[in-house]
């Protein structure tokens, strides 16, 4: 039984440690200034779970199978109630590789948290409601035209309740799809109208919850242009798992093409990019 | 501190069939009560589970039973997305509070923390009682929030408590998932479908869960430090108690943050309170407070919420863990025929880790929009915890070295927890980072990692403890040969069904979809989905050959001795099953350490708490007993 149970236990072990290993089922590709060095503390961190994850099933495995009851009479097992000196060494070992991942892992997050986005970063406005995406965007003057939850009407598409009134309104743009510069650092500011949701494109490498009563800024960089889908990460009701948009990078002078445009050019000219890149998966 | 309170707490042998095995005062009838309880609630929610992965890899797929049963949640037996995430909410709710939370604790702590201890029973047996009785009226709560919304004149019933409980709206059950998050949980009807009358009875049951949980906190920690019976000392205690007592301390300090939690949440959602909603929401259409169906909120902060409800959360982790890393340690030691390896450094462990779950909270809310800098420290903490968790498990794998080890059931169960604790714990040294957590949040990574370690490790580690105690409880064996089948497809298929959703979470798979298919890029794990579903409906299929064990060796199983497993504590010194006020009217002494095995010179391979003929000398002084 002894054997039969170590021999699963690094079957199992073997199996677990290659579905990692074959990366046949693995992150896409990072498009994001940050994403190399979130994913290099991936890796770094994988290995010492993944080693250490294997040296604990082994040398379980390795105990069931040496140390099985013979049945012979007046065998013992041995009579020890422990070592201070290997409690000392493992608490210490466990302790300083433990803490020390969770310091190194802190340099992504200091860099996205930590400090504001830089200065001129292309800015966009996104307010999540149950299962749609808004992207709000303050036009050729760079100004974001005035909003306020009284004037949102979804029946006349004032989504994020723009106020007309507002010069610096009338040259914005809200949209449902998102689109971006490639290779300048972007800084949302993400609003929720409703309910908690969380804005989730896994190429970029982040997550950040949208709290309704609150305006949370993120910045990043993304770096490669293309289609990417747009997912809502945290439980908003019914049709949360169809909540999706799109996020396009692009090049300079198609994203200079979209300066000035009046809203429903500037919705057709989307439409028309979402069109021509295919939406990229891996 | 060790001292006898004989006479104090006795109460007379019950006659009645009533006070006997209902409303009993006896510990060891609440202590099967509870396991009982788990039993129930252990098969809804796997029958849910069972269904949610049914829905997963078949999506769209008409099931005609389900239509019958759930005509609003599966018309024409198509499940619904409403349905699919009251489940997915009901699932985790039932199995955190009424299964992980009352089989460890309020099962096996009841029935054996006073035998182990030498005492008569529980302190308060009253209270005791209470608490069992109470816990069940959270459970039944919890079963009419699943049905009040689809069942018209149930619902209207419930209306007669005000109109927010109206139920019979046709949908299925609260939406929120277990941690029900505001403000889409304090919204009300106006949130959209599973948001009326049944979250009002999820918020009112588990304010209900919480005063029952404290009634038991309260009383495990008055018997563990008042009624140890003579040379019981804190260090001669076995570690099961130790794990025991953690979890009540933490019950103690956590559950009250939780219920008052509730509290507001019900308040905002039934008094128009706004403890957890902002001003200015527009929520389907309508702005708060220009009409009737949504008034008028402003200044709650929706981020509160998940403070009060983690600082919680956390500690419920541990309080669902601590007592299988007690059962598997006592287990272990027992039928690795050695003492355990490093107990006062355990017993630190169960400290350290008890003490450090109340400083991470935080790590479930890095990206909720709290302070960055906070993460920081979060994180930090979060991930020294892996540090004691480490070290209970080399302690583990240091009790089997050298030992004679007996492959029962309960000994398998006990070595597949130390498996699942380590595959389940040690991914949190990467959901641990916050950095790390911008890509793991909410995607399958997430309830791979908790399943494994709070969900499955603890299912083994109570497993093992039913094997291990049953003769002591029942008089009878558990049926072996079928309990090694319940472990060897359960072992593998718990694996199976966990290890894939890791890589899901990688690929970016979010938590809580009813179906996957809308993504593009979510295409690729359509066989991983459909193979961990074939190995959940294998691994649930098998748990019912654990049921016909469980119920059949009550009554036919093989008869089991006084000390059927050649064990050393307290309650393998008394009848099996024990008399009513546990040692026959006289309380044992204590001379030994709990774990005594292989004591060289000695006429047993095993020394006995209460054996006072054999002498001991612990190879670390502090366990012995020299005469």
């Amino acid at each position: 039984m002894g054997r039969a149970l170590a021999v699963i236990i690094w079957i199992i072990t073997a199996l677990s440690v290659l579905m990692f290993v074959s990366k046949k089922w693995w992150f896409p590709t990072a498009i994001s200034e940050h994403g190399p060095a979130l994913d290099r503390q991936f890796l770094i961190t994988i290995i010492v779970v993944g080693i250490s994850f294997a040296a604990a099933q082994i040398g379980l495995g390795w105990m069931v199978w040496k140390y099985r009851d013979t049945g012979k009479a007046g065998d013992r097992g041995l009579y020890t109630h422990g070592s201070n000196r290997l409690e000392m060494i493992w608490t210490v070992v466990t302790a300083v590789v433990f803490i020390s991942l969770g310091i190194m892992g802190q340099s992504v997050w200091a860099s996205l948290r930590l400090h504001d986005a830089p200065a001129g970063s292309y800015t966009v406005e996104v307010v999540a409601q149950q299962f749609q995406w808004n992207f709000h965007y303050p036009g050729k003057d760079n100004v974001f035209g005035k909003t306020d939850p009284k004037l949102i009407d979804d029946g006349s598409l004032n989504f994020v309740g723009l106020d007309e009134s507002d010069p610096n309104a009338k040259d914005d743009s809200v949209i449902t799809a998102l689109a971006i510069p490639v290779n300048k650092p972007v800084e949302l500011r993400l609003r929720s109208k409703d309910v908690i949701h969380s804005f989730w494109v896994p190429p970029l490498r982040f997550k950040q919850d949208l709290v309704p009563g609150m305006e949370i800024k993120v910045h990043f960089t993304a770096t490669k242009v293309g289609q990417y889908e747009l997912a809502c990460a945290e439980l908003c009701g019914q049709l949360h798992f169809k909540m999706r948009s799109f996020m396009l990078v692009l090049p300079d002078d198609e994203m200079d093409s979209l300066k000035g445009l009046p809203q429903a050019q500037f919705q057709a000219r989307i439409k028309e990019l979402l069109a021509k890149y295919p939406i990229t998966t891996d | 501190m060790s001292e006898t309170h004989e006479g104090v707490h006795r109460h007379p042998a019950p006659t009645g069939f009533i006070r006997k095995y209902i409303f009993s005062l006896d510990h060891k009838v609440i202590g099967i009560q509870y396991i009982l309880l788990a039993l129930a609630a252990v098969a809804v929610g796997m029958t849910m589970s069972l269904l949610m992965r049914m829905n997963l890899s078949w999506p769209g797929t008409s099931w005609p039973i389900l239509g019958t049963l759930f005509p609003t949640g599966a018309p024409g037996g198509v499940m619904n997305p409403e349905f699919y995430l009251s489940l997915v909410t009901m699932h985790g709710t039932i199995m955190v509070f009424f299964v992980l939370t009352t089989a460890p604790q309020g099962g096996f702590g009841n029935y054996f923390l006073p035998i182990q201890i030498g005492a008569e029973d529980m302190a308060f047996p009253v209270l005791n009682m209470m608490s069992f009785w109470v816990t069940l009226v959270g459970f039944i709560v919890i079963l009419l929030a699943i049905v009040v919304e689809g069942n018209q004149s149930l619902g209207e019933w419930f209306g007669a408590l005000g109109p927010s409980f109206v139920g019979g709206s046709g949908t299925v059950g609260p939406i929120g998932g277990w941690t029900g998050y505001a403000p889409l949980s304090a919204l009300g009807r106006i949130a959209g479908p599973g948001q009326g009358a049944g979250m009002n009875l999820w918020v009112i049951s588990i304010a209900i869960f919480c005063v029952g949980s404290l009634l038991g906190a309260l009383n495990f920690i008055t018997t563990l430090l008042n009624m140890r019976t003579k040379g019981m000392s804190l260090m001669r205690m076995p570690l099961t108690c130790w794990a025991w007592f953690t979890t009540a301390v933490l019950a103690l300090l956590s559950f009250p943050v939780l219920l008052g939690g509730g509290i507001l949440l019900l308040l905002d959602r039934i008094a128009g309170t706004s403890f957890f909603i902002p001003g200015g929401l527009y929520v389907s259409g309508v702005l708060s407070g220009t009409n009737p169906n949504f008034p008028l909120h402003t200044g709650g902060s929706p981020i509160l919420w998940q403070h009060l409800f983690w600082f919680f959360g956390h500690p419920e982790v541990y309080i669902a863990i601590l007592p299988g890393m007690g059962a598997t340690s006592h287990i272990l030691a027992t039928f690795a025929r050695k003492p355990v390896f490093g107990y006062r450094a355990m017993v630190f462990a169960i400290f350290a880790i008890g003490l450090l779950g109340f400083f991470v909270w935080g790590h479930h809310m890095f990206i909720s929009g709290m302070s960055p800098y906070s993460a920081v420290a979060f994180s930090v903490l979060t991930l020294s915890i892996g540090v004691p968790s480490a070290v209970k498990t080399f302690n583990w794998i240091g009790t089997l070295w050298g030992g004679r080890i007996r492959f029962t059931t309960a000994m398998l169960f006990a070595l597949g927890f130390v498996s699942l604790f380590v595959a389940g714990g040690i991914s949190g040294l990467i959901l641990g980072q916050s950095s790390l957590d911008l890509a793991m949040h909410d995607t399958y990574i997430v309830p791979a990692h908790f399943h494994l370690v709070m969900g499955v490790a603890s299912i083994f580690g109570m497993f093992a403890a039913l094997y291990f105690w049953f003769p002591k409880m029942f008089g009878r064996f558990m049926n072996e040969s079928l309990g090694k089948f319940h472990f060897w497809i359960t072992f593998i298929g718990v694996y199976s069904i966990f290890i894939p959703m890791h890589v899901m979470g990688l690929v970016g798979m979010p938590r809580r979809y009813s179906q996957f298919t809308e993504y593009a890029f979510l295409n690729k794990l359509h066989p991983l989905v459909l193979f961990v579903s074939i190995s959940a409906i294998i691994t649930i299929s098998v748990q019912l050959v654990f049921y016909f064990n469980v119920f059949w060796s009550m009554f036919k199983g093989a008869k089991a001795s006084d000390n059927p497993w050649d064990a050393t504590t307290l309650e393998w010194n008394t009848s099996s099953p024990p008399p009513h006020d546990n040692f026959a009217g006289v309380l044992p002494t204590v001379y030994h350490g709990p774990y005594e095995f292989a004591v060289p010179g000695a006429p047993n391979d095993f020394v006995m708490q209460t054996d006072a003929s054999a002498e001991v000398i612990s190879s670390n002084g502090h366990n012995g007993h020299k005469h």
